[in-house]
This record gives C-alpha cells, structure tokens and sequence, in this order.
C-alpha cells in the first residue's frame, strides 16, 4: 500500500474512535456531566476529525466539522450551557458527523439535506452566521500581507550581482500585489530583538540567515546599549542590528520572515534609500573599538539562546563581519541560564510526570493483527488436546498416579490451562464497543415510534471473546428495538399510569459463573400474557386448553412465527421475531431468557460463555459412542431407580425427581445410536437445565469423566446437525461430539422435537 | 548529522503524516501522544526541534510548551506550533507559552520543512 494510503486509512481508523469518544461524551454530557474535561474530550474528538479530514481533502467532512466544533467551542468556552436543547442537536450532529466519516471512507454518500439541516440547527445554537463556514480555517495564517506599500524609485542598483538579478526576475514574476515602478533597491532593517525573543528560542542568526535568502544582505551590529559587565543581565537583550537587504523582495516577503518574532522585537522596514544613508565611517570605527565587548556580548547572546550549530557563511557577506565572525565561538549553554527556572515549576513537572508515568504504564498497549492471536489460540488449543493424549497414553502405560512423570504431567496441565487463559484473555474485549452502537439505534428508534426513551448501560467493561462481541451485535440491536417498540408503552399511557414519561432501557452485562450475563431490561408495561397465550393459540402453536405457568407463556414469544405486534412495524423487523434473537444466542453456545412482571418491564437475559474456543464438559457415553456435555448445563447426576421412571403413551418417558416429573431424554436413541430405549436403571442420569430454566434428564450408558475440550466447530467442517452443538477432540484422539442441551430439552417438550427429527 | 524533530500529537493520523513528511526530509522522528508522554520524552531525548499540537488529552500543547520551557535541558529548543486554529488570539497564547513559531494545518511537507529551517539552525 502507498503510505498515504495507508495513511488514510489509519485515518478512518481514528476517526471511528473519536466518533466512540464523541458519543460517549455527549451521552455523559446529556447525563448532565458537564466537566471540562468531559466537553474538551468531546470538543477534540470533532477536532481531530476535522484535522485529519482537511489533510486529505474532505472537504464536506471538514465544512460539517467546523460548524460542529465551533458550537462545542462555545459550550468549552462556557458561553453555551450544555443543556438538553443544546446536547440533543449535538448528538444529532455526531450521528450526521458518522455518516459523513463512513461515506467519505465507503465513497457513499450522505443526503445533504440532512447535514445541512444539522448544520442549521447547530448554527441556530450559537447564532452562527450562514457559511461562518470553513473559511478562517486555511492558510491565513502564512499568507503573505498584501503591500500597501508604493516603492519610491531607487537610483542605482547594486552593481555585479547578475545571479541576483536573475533570481530577482522569477521572484517578480510571482503574482506580487505591489506595484513596481522601476527596479526595486531593497530595504533597511532596524531590528532590536526583547529579552523574550531569546527566551522563545528564537534565534537572531536564523532570522539574518533567512534574510539571506531575499536578497544581498548587510548586517550591522549595534552593541552600543551593551552594559558593563557588573551590571549585565546574563538572561537580556542589549544587541541590535542595522540590516540592508537589497533585491526585488516585496516587504511582505521582509516581514514574513519577522512573522513569529513580530511581538517580541522592534522592527522598522523602510525602503533603502529613503532613511539616512548605512553605516558612517565613524560608526564602523565605534563599532571595532569595541570589539573586545562583543566578545562578550556575542558569548552571552549564544548562551541565551542555546544554539549549538555553527553560523551561515550565508549571511553577511556585508559590513558586519564582527558578529558573524564571533558566533562560532559560542560555548555550551552556559550553567548561569539555569538560575532563573521559577522554583515552583520545577517542583511541580516531576510530581506530574510521575503521576503521568504510571497512567502511561497502566495503558500501555501494542497492536498485533488477529490473525497472529487466532493462530496463537489455535495452537494451543492443540496443546491442550496433545497434553490430553500424552496423559493418556501416560496412563495406558500402566504408570502409578505418584511416579515422577505422572506428576510432572500434573504439572504440565496446570500450566497448560494457564497458558489457554492467559490466551483468550488477549482475545477478550469489553463488550462497551458493542454497547456503544446502541444509544444511536435508542435515538433513532424513539425517534420513529415517538417514545421518550432513556438508555442506561452498566457493566461495559465487562470482557468477553471477541468473536461473542461480534456476534452480540445483531441480537443486542434487535432486542432493543424491541424493548422499545413493543416493551415500552407509549408516552401518553406511561402518563395515565402514573409513570415518567421518559422510558427506560437497561442494558448491562456481568460475569457470572464463568460466563457473561447480559440483561435487556425496559420499565415497561410486562408482557400481556393474555394476550400472548390467545395469539400463540391462534396461531396454532399450543392446545387451547393447554395449561401454562406464567412463565411458559412469557416464554412462548420466542417461538417461530411469533409476534405481539398488531401491526408489524418497521423497526422490530417484518415478521422477525425473538426466534431469531434466541437462535444466534443459542448458535453462540448461549441462553436466553425473560422475566416480566405486569406494569414493571420485562427482562430478557442472555446467558453466554466467555469464549467459544474451550468449554468444560462432562464426557459421556452413549450407545457406544463418547459424547461432551457442557458441565455448565448439569445441575446434578443420579441414578435413577426403576420406580421412579413412569412411561407415558407415546413411548416418552418422565422421571421423578424429589416429587417433581422432568422429561427423560434417552441420548442413544434419540441421536439414533440405537432402536431400542435403555433401561433407565442400566444407566447415568444428567439433570440438566436449559434457557430459562426449563429442566430434562438426559440418560446416558455411563460417565467417562470431567475434561475440558477444545470446540472444533462441526458446522465449519461438516454441517449443522441437529441436537450436536460442536465436536472436540479427545487424548485418545477420537472425535467426540458436543451435545446441544438446549436443542435436547426442547425435544422433550415436544416443542421443537418434529423439526429436529425432520432434519435428523 | 541529520536533526532530531520531535512531534507532539494525539492524533495517529497526524503523527503518521508528521512521520512520512519528515523522514522524507532527512530528519530522525521522536513522536509522543499527548504533552505529558511528549514531556516524559524529553527526559531520554534531546531534540533539535519540536513540533506540537495545540489540543490534546492530558495536557495540552500550551502545557506542554510550559513545561518544556520550565525545564533547564530543553528551555533553548525551538518549539513550532501544529494547529488548526490560526487565529491571532490562539498565537498570542501560544506565544505567550513560549512557541518558537507555529505551522497552521493542514500542512505539506514544504510548509513544514521551511519552518522548521526557520527555527533551526
């Protein structure tokens, strides 16, 4: 790639990072934070956008940007309170500002239409003209100053300079606002640098040197208000210079070169010829007379000044050969110029460095590209499955459980599972990046339904895979939506119960148990369970008479072909319903739930394991075949007793646990390893509890042992099959496959059971 | 020897600009993050010129200028300002910090070389 492009797109890189920082700090400021740190945060996210967009010539980006950061520089200044009426066109803004980012990257476009109508609103804030626009943001700066300047005639030219003339020539062909009349002379300098010219590290013979380049140049040096030695003042300014500088230089190319020194020097330009003529014979003598000062005074201005580079030979071919000559012999910085450090400043840089220090070391990060981590993951995951074999192998060997190698091998699992924690640790991410997409979708979707809502999100540091993370998205969005459409009700009816008018939308995760809990939380109406149960009746999903808890019910909405919506709108989808959430949460190993309670909100929650690349499990076997439970899904094991197992008519069996009957799930049989059911008391029983809590027993021929396995995905290598979540390699190096609990206790419900058995 | 410019700038992009432009010069590139990191810098380095930004997290430029101005080692450095803000009262101010001199943004290589001749010996 060429370094601009690359460039660029570490650009659009950025620019997504300051969009993050920009959302947030609003949202923050919407909260009512209205710290400076919080508005500067802000304010440097658009600016930084702007910068880098104005480098490569977005100019639609740029002309957003400024009027963007021209109102949050009226909020920074303090002169714009960051009022709900001020921050929601503000993030307003950024929404439009994100756009604008993503279609200059994208070569989209935006509708102008609606940054214009931004635009307006933000300049109706601060009262900003029409096309206050991106104008003063330029080259103004450096732009020459146009002369005003008419030059008088010059006699006589300086002689033998033809290389000069030349130069002159292309210079006078440059566009050049002062009129010229005849051949221009040049121009007479005073210059009297102040004491805080040097202290700016500014630099007299940098300044002579850059004269140089306009033209011949004459220095003379006036060290006439130089002060004897008791009196000096190491750190002052007591040098002038007389300078002449003849050529075609227009005297704004003069005072250009001045520019950054204006306020800290005496400067007079006149045109040659119209004050008193150069240096008189007696000022030249004045001049070497005191020449054994300016050794001095030369040394001390090198001091003040710090320069270690040796002088131009450049500069002063003219009449002031002394103060050229002298700068050569400048010394290191002298120890003096230590003396006037205010005290307190000094105190105060290490007590703030070190403190800089430690936040330096605590953010310390390096970018490594995925690809290197995935294949890091993916080697120890064989790691993993080769200690699993050697200690296997270690084991048929017929070695007691005490000699040195089994022990050794003891100690080279442990290191192992530490070595593949400390790995997906590199993958895990806060979920924040996946949080922070969604108060935009909150704007927008309130937006269209005309609801108040207020989003809430807590816990974004939480970390999970990356690979979760990206799949979260999709699930997260419409979950959301969803609140918002169908859980929250409508502003009017919050009223007349009494409610803010405002709606609230919780979204937080947690750890807990060695997975990630994620929660959807509205304080809504609840779900109208009459409602749901007359409509899955209708629809042909359950018995009209069938007798349901509430929560079943609540549970019915993420059956397929669901909807509460009267009327499908736009924003949850055309017929997409929470099927599709629970389907990915489910493909992503997780579970997910609702709890609702009437006139309070409902709650979904998401269970999902931090990492899709490993699992602890339960290896069993069943019809001779070794199969993984996931161990998180097991609540207990038993053995079952002939009495407890009681048939049901259609060859379904239940099992008595402690008074309670939970569906039995003959794995073998139902996987089709064999025809016939196994004797409930021949085998292993597993209580398991699936999303939501809903609960089955899965029989097995027996226990193998508890393992952690390394998921290889059955769908990426093979294809989906129904009732089998992934496989794994086990020590002996058999492929095992992992059961997908949910799938088996919706089986036994009956629920899904015709579908799997269909595409089994 | 070729001259050591150190950038000071939260951006990435700019500092990867800042880098491009002046490597292509012939010049050794220190670059820092923010005006704290561009002072913690400073400890382990001698720069011949420093090019800062003027809005940064942390500490800002005008800080940053202070600080290095503050600081026996380094008060003698030339210091450019890099900022998108051209207006008298933002070059006052950072004069008044102590800036050399300063470059308004977007810049080229040009731009940028040419100042810094004009600071640096």
């Amino acid at each position: 790639m060429d370094p601009m492009a690359e460039i660029k797109a570490t650009f659009f890189q950025e620019c997504e990072e300051q969009l993050v920082e920009l959302e947030s700090g609003l949202l923050a400021m919407d909260a009512g934070d209205d710290s400076s740190e919080t508005v500067n945060a802000v304010f440097r996210a658009v600016h930084s956008v702007k910068g880098g967009a104005g480098a490569f010539g977005l100019d639609e980006l740029v002309h957003f940007a400024h009027v963007f950061e021209t109102t949050l520089d009226e909020v920074r200044a303090g002169r714009l309170a960051p009022s709900p009426e001020v921050v929601k066109p503000l993030l307003r803004a950024a929404d439009i500002l994100a756009d604008l980012v993503r279609a200059a990257r994208d070569g989209g476009s935006v509708d102008p239409a609606r940054g214009e109508a931004s635009a307006s609103e933000l300049r109706a804030i601060t009262g900003m003209e029409e096309d206050g626009g991106a104008d003063d943001d330029g080259m103004d700066g450096l732009v020459f100053t146009p002369m005003q300047v008419s030059l008088p005639p010059i006699g006589d030219a300086p002689a033998g300079e033809p290389e000069l003339d030349i130069a002159a020539l292309l210079a006078a062909a440059q566009p050049d606002p002062a009129p010229e009349p005849e051949e221009p002379g040049g121009w007479t300098l005073t210059f009297k640098p102040k004491a805080e010219l040097y202290k700016k590290a500014n630099e007299t013979v940098l300044l002579l040197r850059e004269l140089a380049r306009l033209g011949d140049v004459e220095v003379e040096l006036d060290a006439s208000e130089l002060p004897l030695l008791p009196h000096l003042d190491p750190e002052g300014s007591y040098l002038s210079w007389n300078i002449k500088v003849r050529g075609p230089a227009p005297e704004g190319d003069i005072r250009e070169v001045f520019d950054f020194v204006e306020s800290d020097c005496d400067l007079t330009v006149a045109p040659i010829g119209e004050e008193t003529e150069g240096l008189s014979a007696d000022d030249v003598a004045a001049i070497a007379s005191a020449e054994a000062e300016l050794d001095i005074a030369a040394l001390i201005s090198r001091a003040q000044t710090a320069g270690s580079e040796p002088a131009q030979d450049s500069v002063g071919q003219g009449s002031a050969p002394e103060a050229e000559s002298l700068t050569p012999a400048a010394p290191a910085p002298a120890p003096v110029a230590v003396a006037p450090t205010p005290a307190p400043a000094a105190e105060a840089a290490p007590a703030r460095d070190s403190k800089a220090a430690a936040a330096a070391a605590a953010g310390a990060t390096i970018r490594v590209d995925l690809d290197r981590v995935d294949r890091l993951i993916d080697l120890v995951g064989e790691l993993v499955i080769n200690q699993a074999m050697l200690a296997q192998r270690v084991n048929e060997a017929g070695l007691a459980r005490a000699s040195s190698v089994a022990v050794g091998l003891d100690e080279l699992e442990q290191l192992t599972r530490e070595i593949q924690d400390s790995v997906m640790a590199i993958r895990a991410q806060p979920v924040k990046s996946v949080f922070q997409r969604m108060p935009r979708l909150v704007r927008e979707v309130a937006a269209v339904v005309g609801k108040q809502v207020r989003l809430v999100t807590e816990g974004e540091g939480t970390e999970v895979d990356k690979t979760v993370i990206e799949r979260l998205t999709d699930p997260l969005t419409h979950m959301i939506r969803n609140a918002i459409d169908h859980g929250l009700e409508s502003t009017e009816k919050r009223i007349a119960a009494g409610k803010n008018p405002e709606g609230v939308v919780r979204l937080s995760a947690l750890h807990r148990s060695g997975r990630i809990v994620i929660e959807v939380a509205d304080d809504g109406g609840g779900i109208n369970r009459e409602r749901v149960k007359s409509i899955a009746i209708e629809k042909g999903l359950i018995a009209p008479d069938a007798a349901l808890t509430d929560e079943e019910i609540d549970n019915l909405i993420f059956l397929p072909g669901f909807s509460t919506a009267a009327t499908i709108s736009d924003i949850s989808g055309r017929g997409v319903g929470m099927d599709v959430v629970k389907r990915s949460i489910q493909e992503l190993g997780g579970r997910i739930s609702i709890t609702s309670r009437p006139g309070l909100g409902s709650t979904f929650t998401m269970s999902l394991p931090l990492t899709l690349a490993v699992l602890d499990g339960m290896v069993v076997t069943a019809g001779q075949q070794t199969l993984v439970a996931p161990l998180t899904a097991i609540v207990e094991t038993l053995q079952p007793r002939r009495s407890e197992v009681h048939s049901l008519g259609d060859g379904a069996r239940v099992i008595s646990i402690r008074g309670a009957y939970v569906p039995l799930v003959d794995v073998g049989l139902s996987l089709g390893y064999r025809s016939e059911p196994l004797d409930a008391e021949q085998g292993v029983a597993l209580l398991i509890e699936g999303e939501g809590g809903s609960r089955a027993v899965l029989l097995v021929d027996a226990i193998q042992g508890q393992r952690q396995v390394v998921i290889k995905s059955l769908e990426a290598n093979y294809r989906r099959v129904p009732g089998i979540a992934a496989a794994t390699i086990l020590g002996d190096g058999r492929v095992a496959l992992i059961l997908d609990i949910d799938a088996l206790v919706a089986a036994s419900r009956g629920t899904e059971a015709p579908r799997m058995l269909q595409a089994g | 020897m070729s001259k050591t410019i150190l950038t000071v700038d939260d951006s990435r992009t700019m500092r990867d600009m800042l880098r491009m432009a002046l490597v292509d010069a012939g010049f050794n590139v220190v670059q820092a993050e923010d005006g704290v990191h561009g002072l913690e810098v400073l400890q382990g380095e001698t720069p011949d010129v420093i090019i800062t930004d003027i809005n940064m997290p942390r500490m800002d430029g005008y800080g940053f200028i202070e600080g290095v101005r503050a600081d026996p080692k380094h008060r003698a450095v030339p210091i450019l300002v890099l900022s998108t803000e051209s207006s008298p009262e933002k070059k006052m101010r950072a004069r008044d910090a102590g800036a050399t001199g300063w470059i308004v943004k977007p810049f080229n290589s040009e731009k940028l070389v040419d100042a810094i001749r004009r600071v640096a010996a």
